[in-house]
């Protein structure tokens, strides 16, 4: 067996059926071999796309997503998704391909020394100098990957290691002392926090990432239902609870709901999982919860104290903890204080909805978020870009269930929407997947409208067009004395002629009623296609100004409830 | 908060990248190094690296953490308090008169340094023993005229069992 037979087998061994690449010269061996293999391999159009789509399919699937680079140019290419995948914490194995090891370091064609670029925005990385080590490496690297905090694992593979014969294939030829993450979650501190909550009379959640990552939504509900403490979840958070719940508030934070915003400071205990407080979710940090109690429960220690102060912390997986948690609250009693407490911030749930129903014409992006939810059923999924659109996806789209909202958190990477919507239509192909994108970010990826094509991937991409890099610009016109400096995209393309090049159907919108007509015949359909929505540039979420307070949002925050 | 200086005795994986990979952590989390020792461990296939760093209490704390989630770092502990901490030091000093000699000769003696090299215009000496003691015999032989320093950083061990 030689280096590149034994990288797919090795995948094989981990479960994979499907990898996202672009080959290139130093990966011609590993092609050649995959060609005689059953590993489905999608084309991607630019390789960052490969990157984004294994980290779709990772958040879909909870599995790990592989993708796959030539040396040089197609290894950096992949800097930014791996880089989208680090901060958020999702498991990908990134393989790339280097020049022959006797090159390294000639400043050979291609050559990158990819290992050193990603050191900082991967979770460990390895390069097999000996081709016998790729059968341990790669299962190293899913067990890395995926346990503990995730995240992405890069591997390098120089072009004479995948033509090498193996001696034998032997997996189990590396060991990681160092890595022992605590999964279990300490006892004591445990029975403290439940002391904590006993006290309590305003208690409230915070659920991040973490409690989907851990499969931990059933235990936090259970939570939730016996404390009656109504749950905030930041953005990557959406879907660790069904937002339909009347005690689920929303997204917190820099454009969240308003009832998050307002009330998280009147709680007395706030229980935070898996969440690691990043600027965006908590606004400035000594007006953030200055008179609450925290418990912090995360698998990563580095987290807890980090940004928030921290009264009591708790290391550990997020689902092991939450159950070791609501079995000590067996006996917990809802108490009148709590109870009044809860009521109160149901009613201000409800009053304080925010507004999705208009008939304007441009198109309000509420209106557009608001048919695309009475389309999709709670195991459809939705993947955004970033900027407006994401914020609006956010704030309006209520997601049910856990995977079922993607979407590039911490590093904020425009052009993440429609190729992770493929990683995950890859990984569901059953449910339903829309991307919503902008006008902007979509630009940055149109290319991947081939991929589906070719493919035949159903995937629906929504594009909100503004003519804007609509966030930026909402920047400008807030903070910067409307002075919208490169922010107007001027009216190229067309975007229904540039999906039907693709050979993808293309449909334009622009009239309340129609999104929904388009999407439910699109699903009904399952075929790619991409719906050009034209919606009003002016419109803007309302948001915290850079250094403001949770509760100091500004902009007018339309409600539901003044609709006449 | 205050900066203070810190000791930390890490047990590291020996492969290639552990170093740029302890480094790169902390110039990416904005903490400085005040120096860094590596070198082979009791233990076949990992070395110890003993870092000093100034941080307060809270940057101590991330620092420790962090270092902790390397995959190649296998133990880490603060031994400030504990430990026996040495320095090496080459120093070359100028000598321009015999008198000149004979006193950084009785300076060595007293620090307990050694000479390594004589030259007509210079001597080379080499000092072992914590920052203050190396700084407290740089500071005095400053006036003959100090021509090069070399110092390894410092090493350190906690005591007892």
């Amino acid at each position: 067996m030689r280096g590149g037979e034994a990288i797919i087998e090795s995948l094989k061994n981990m479960g994979v059926k499907t990898i996202f690449g672009y080959p290139g010269g130093q990966t011609i061996p590993f092609y050649d071999m995959l060609y005689d293999s059953d590993m489905d391999h999608i084309l991607v159009r630019h390789e960052q796309c490969a990157a984004h789509a294994a980290d779709g399919y990772a958040r879909a699937s909870g599995k790990v997503g592989v993708c796959l680079a030539t040396s040089g140019p197609g290894a950096t290419n992949l800097v930014t998704g791996i880089a989208t995948a680090y901060m958020d914490s999702s498991p990908i194995v990134a393989i790339t391909g280097q020049v022959p090891t006797h090159l390294i370091g000639n400043d050979a064609f291609q050559e990158a020394d990819i290992i050193g670029i990603t050191m900082p925005i991967t979770k460990h990385s390895y390069q097999p100098k000996d081709p016998d080590l790729i059968p341990s490496m790669i299962k190293s690297s899913f067990e890395i990957a995926s346990s503990g905090r995730p995240g992405p694992i890069l591997i390098d593979v120089p072009k004479e290691v995948q033509e090498g014969e193996l001696t034998k294939f032997d997996d189990s030829l590396i060991s990681t002392p160092g890595y022992n993450p605590n999964t279990k979650g300490n006892i004591r501190q445990i029975k403290k926090a439940r002391d904590l909550i006993k006290q309590s009379k305003r208690p409230m959640i915070i659920a991040g990432a973490g409690v989907i990552i851990s499969n931990a939504c059933c235990e936090l509900k259970k939570l939730a239902d016996t404390i009656e403490a109504p749950v905030m979840t930041s953005l990557l958070g959406k879907g660790a609870i069904d937002e339909t719940d009347d005690l689920a508030l929303g997204m917190l934070g820099m454009h969240g709901r308003k009832v998050s915003n307002d009330y998280i400071n009147e709680s007395d205990l706030l229980i935070a999982v898996g969440i690691r407080f990043s600027d965006r979710t908590t606004g400035r940090l000594d007006s953030f919860a200055p008179d609450t109690k925290v418990i912090h429960i995360d698998i990563d220690p580095a987290e807890i104290g980090k940004n928030v102060d921290v009264d009591l912390p708790i290391v550990g997986d997020a689902r092991n903890v939450l159950s070791s948690l609501n079995k000590l609250l067996k006996d917990y009693e809802v108490s009148n204080d709590v109870k009044s407490w809860a009521n109160m911030i149901r009613e201000k749930k409800q009053e304080l909805l925010p507004r999705v129903t208009y008939d304007d014409v441009p198109l309000k992006p509420q209106t557009v978020i608001k048919e695309i939810s009475e389309v999709l059923t709670p195991e459809s999924i939705l993947t955004t870009d970033v900027g407006q659109n994401q914020m609006w996806a956010a704030h309006f789209y209520n997601t049910q269930k856990p995977r079922k909202f993607i979407s590039s958190g911490g590093l904020g990477t425009m052009g993440f929407g429609f190729p992770s919507a493929i990683g995950a239509k890859v990984a569901c192909p059953d449910d339903p997947v829309v991307s919503i994108n902008g006008d902007g970010g979509f630009l940055m990826v149109c290319q991947e409208l081939a991929t589906v094509h070719e493919y035949d991937i159903p995937v629906i991409a929504v594009v909100l067009e503004n003519r804007t890099l609509g966030m930026v610009y909402q920047w400008q016109s807030l903070l910067y004395d409307e002075r919208h400096s490169q922010t107007l995209l001027g009216n190229s393309p067309d975007f229904v002629k540039l999906a039907e090049s693709f050979g993808v159907n293309g449909v334009r919108i622009t009239k309340p009623g129609e999104t929904k007509e388009a999407l439910s015949n699109a699903i009904k359909d399952n075929e790619p296609v991409l719906l050009n929505v034209v919606i009003d540039s002016e419109e803007a979420l309302p948001m915290l100004p850079p250094g403001a307070g949770i509760n100091e949002m500004i902009g007018e925050y339309k409600l539901e409830k003044d609709v006449i | 908060m205050t900066l203070e200086y810190h000791v930390i005795s890490t047990l590291v994986e020996d492969k290639p990248g552990v170093l740029q990979k302890v480094a790169g952590m902390f110039n990416r989390r904005g903490f400085n190094i005040d120096s860094i020792t590596v070198g082979k461990s009791e233990v076949e296939g990992q070395s110890r690296m003993v870092i000093t760093v100034h941080a307060d209490e809270k940057g101590l704390e991330q620092v420790t953490k962090q270092l902790n989630k390397l995959i190649d770092v296998i133990k880490i502990k603060d031994i400030t308090q504990t430990a026996v901490k040495r320095e090496l030091c080459l120093v070359k000093v100028s000598v321009p008169n015999a008198k000149a000699r004979a006193e950084i000769m009785q300076y060595t003696n007293i620090f307990r340094a050694h000479i390594l090299d004589v030259s007509e215009q210079t001597l080379m000496v080499e000092l072992t023993g914590d920052k203050e003691k190396i700084n407290a015999f740089i500071s005095l032989v400053e006036n003959y005229g100090i021509k090069r320093i070399a110092r390894t950083g410092l090493t350190a061990m906690s005591r007892g069992v």
